[in-house]
């Protein structure tokens, strides 16, 4: 009742005891969880959701002409719309539900990229990018005779608007670039990217994947053409992701992956596709995932989408002061703890990554060490690899207190004299 | 919170203040060794007269395991015939996947040190990495 009482009396504040009840993860582990941008853990409503899916009601949706599959069928599509509520999609039919975000960028690299891409043509791709919103590029680049080129952003992680004026060209097919950086945790203004990029006849697809599941994101507002993100970094088990695209480029797209369910008629010799979104939804989809990440952005809803975004700042700006607070520790980008998102990579003078992740996971805490799947953006740091710590609203003041006081025992432990 | 157990001084000193961690001009071999996941990236250099290794260093960047472990073994086997080398490197080998006998260990001298790295199966390529690149030079020849 206490709880209750806290959770009403700070209307704006979440209440954090209530929340850490919801995932079953804290009574089970007592490691200070900080690689939340890697994945996030799941609160038990979303893996009840799942379970009682599986146990109670499975059956394959589109297909089955009882009553079962047809109710299945239904929460699948009410899941759909679920989603198209929470990023604001025009229609619902234009939500895709792959594997994960880097699914849903190898589909729009292949499709889209067959699709529009000719000899000569170019990509654009910014540097901050995770391989998985870089790699499907440069193999569609290789397939259809185009040419990525990087967009390069400042030592900030910033991207300075005439960068992105003078790379675009008569050639530039398609922007693809993250809305939040998974290593400097800044946000791109990605409503003037696409304002710039449409005045140039050039498509934008933006990589949601540490956007969506920490502040509100709308599609419309942002203008661009395609959005992904991963289930998995907001409370869903792993498997599921979205793709969001705009209808008519979706319709004039070819399918990724061919095969069950997504065609209207087959004949020896024909094939009539089926109708968007199930187009893009080869073979027996995963309805336990949709269903998750559905009960996922619900339960995201009832803790107040305002109240995690204010107490992430909060965790944020606790995690990335103590960070600039500590000799010898190096903040990679801004120096801004409101330019971070929750995520703080850094490098420790004389100790390589791996050492200080082994050295965190010691004292309790975990953290994510390497490159951070973003090589070519270290290289264009001239950093060979660095540390990474993530919050989530789930994580404590204490948490980090405890991840900052490791970090200052590192380079003593390493043996240095300070 | 529970103490850093492998990383005792013996692999902090080598790893601040590797004695072989340097170009080794008069070297007659020299390897490359490479951990690609951890970015570990070691040149193994040895100059081996009459089968007896007279000299040896390394250069390159790594955690702090592997450039410890690497500086270890060269204090080993500096001054030694190779078939003593490959016969450390196996023990060594042995030692990190917890299968080498106490009396054994003792032979490794500090690089039994190490032992303990046995129990972090993320970090046994760092440490083993040294010695690997030892066992490709010869038993290239
Ligand atoms: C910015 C960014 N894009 C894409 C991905 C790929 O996500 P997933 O591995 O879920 O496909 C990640 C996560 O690792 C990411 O941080």
């Amino acid at each position: 009742m206490e709880q209750q009482f806290e959770g009403v009396r700070g209307a704006d504040t979440l209440d954090i005891a209530s929340v850490r009840e919801d995932f079953p993860f804290f009574a089970a582990q007592d490691t200070a969880y900080l690689d939340n941008s890697a994945t996030s853990l799941c609160p038990e409503c979303v893996i009840r959701t799942v379970s009682e899916h599986y146990l109670r009601e499975k059956a394959s949706p589109f297909r089955g002409l009882y009553p079962l599959s047809v109710q299945i069928t239904e929460a699948y599509e009410a899941a759909r719309e679920t989603v198209r509520g929470f990023i604001n999609a025009p229609e619902a039919a234009e939500v895709i539900f792959t594997r994960n975000a880097s699914e849903s960028l190898n589909l729009i690299a292949y499709s889209l990229g067959s699709h529009i891409l000719r000899p000569g043509d170019e990509v654009l791709v910014g540097i901050t990018e995770h391989h998985s919103n870089m790699l499907p590029w440069r193999m569609a680049a290789e397939r259809t005779g185009a040419k990525v080129r990087y967009l390069l952003c400042e030592p900030d992680g910033t991207y300075r608007e005439e960068t992105l004026r003078e790379a675009l060209n008569g050639r530039t097919k398609i922007l693809a670039i993250t809305h939040c950086s998974n290593v400097f945790g800044r946000v791109n203004d990605l409503r003037r990217f696409a304002e710039l990029c449409h005045a140039n006849g050039t498509l934008i697809v933006a990589d949601g994947a540490q956007s969506v599941p920490h502040m509100p994101v709308d599609v419309q507002e942002l203008g661009v053409d395609f959005l992904v993100f991963s289930g998995h970094k907001m409370l869903t088990p792993m498997g599921i992701g979205v793709l969001w695209g705009r209808r008519a480029l979706l319709e004039e797209m070819p399918p990724f992956l061919t095969g069950g369910e997504m065609i209207d008629a087959v004949t020896t010799d024909e094939i009539w596709w089926a109708p968007l979104p199930q187009k893009f939804e080869a073979g027996t989809v995963n309805t336990g995932g949709a269903l998750a990440l559905a009960e996922a952005i619900r339960y995201l809803g009832r803790v107040g989408f305002d109240r995690i975004q204010k107490r992430e700042a909060d965790l944020t700006r606790m995690l990335v002061e103590g960070i600039l607070d500590t000799p010898h520790v190096r903040l990679i980008g801004s120096q801004d703890p409101a330019e971070h998102h929750g995520i703080a990579a850094f490098t420790v003078e004389g100790v390589h990554p791996h050492d200080i992740s082994a050295i965190m996971s010691d004292g309790g805490v975990c953290i994510r060490a390497g490159h951070h799947c973003a090589q070519p953006l270290h290289q264009h740091l001239g950093i060979p690899s660095s540390s990474r710590a993530s919050v989530m609203f789930y994580n404590t003041e204490e948490e980090i207190g405890r991840f900052l006081t490791v970090l200052r025992s590192i380079r003593g432990a390493m043996g240095y004299a300070e | 919170m529970p103490s850093n157990t492998y990383y005792n001084e013996i692999l902090t000193e080598h790893n601040l203040h590797p004695e072989h961690k340097h170009a080794l001009p008069g070297a007659n071999t020299a390897l490359r060794g490479v951990n690609p996941s951890c970015g570990d990236d070691i040149t193994l250099q040895l100059k081996v007269e009459d089968g007896v290794i007279e000299d040896g260093a390394f250069v390159g960047d790594g955690c702090a395991i592997s450039q410890a472990s690497a500086d270890m073994m060269l204090d080993l086997i500096i001054g030694k015939p190779k078939e003593e080398a490959l016969r450390l490197a196996d023990i060594f080998i042995r030692m990190i996947k917890g299968e080498a006998s106490e009396e054994e260990i003792d032979e490794l001298e500090e690089a039994g040190a190490l032992q303990d790295i046995s129990h972090m199966p993320s970090r046994v390529k760092c440490a083993v990495l040294g010695w690997h690149t030892v066992e490709e030079i010869f038993k290239k020849k």
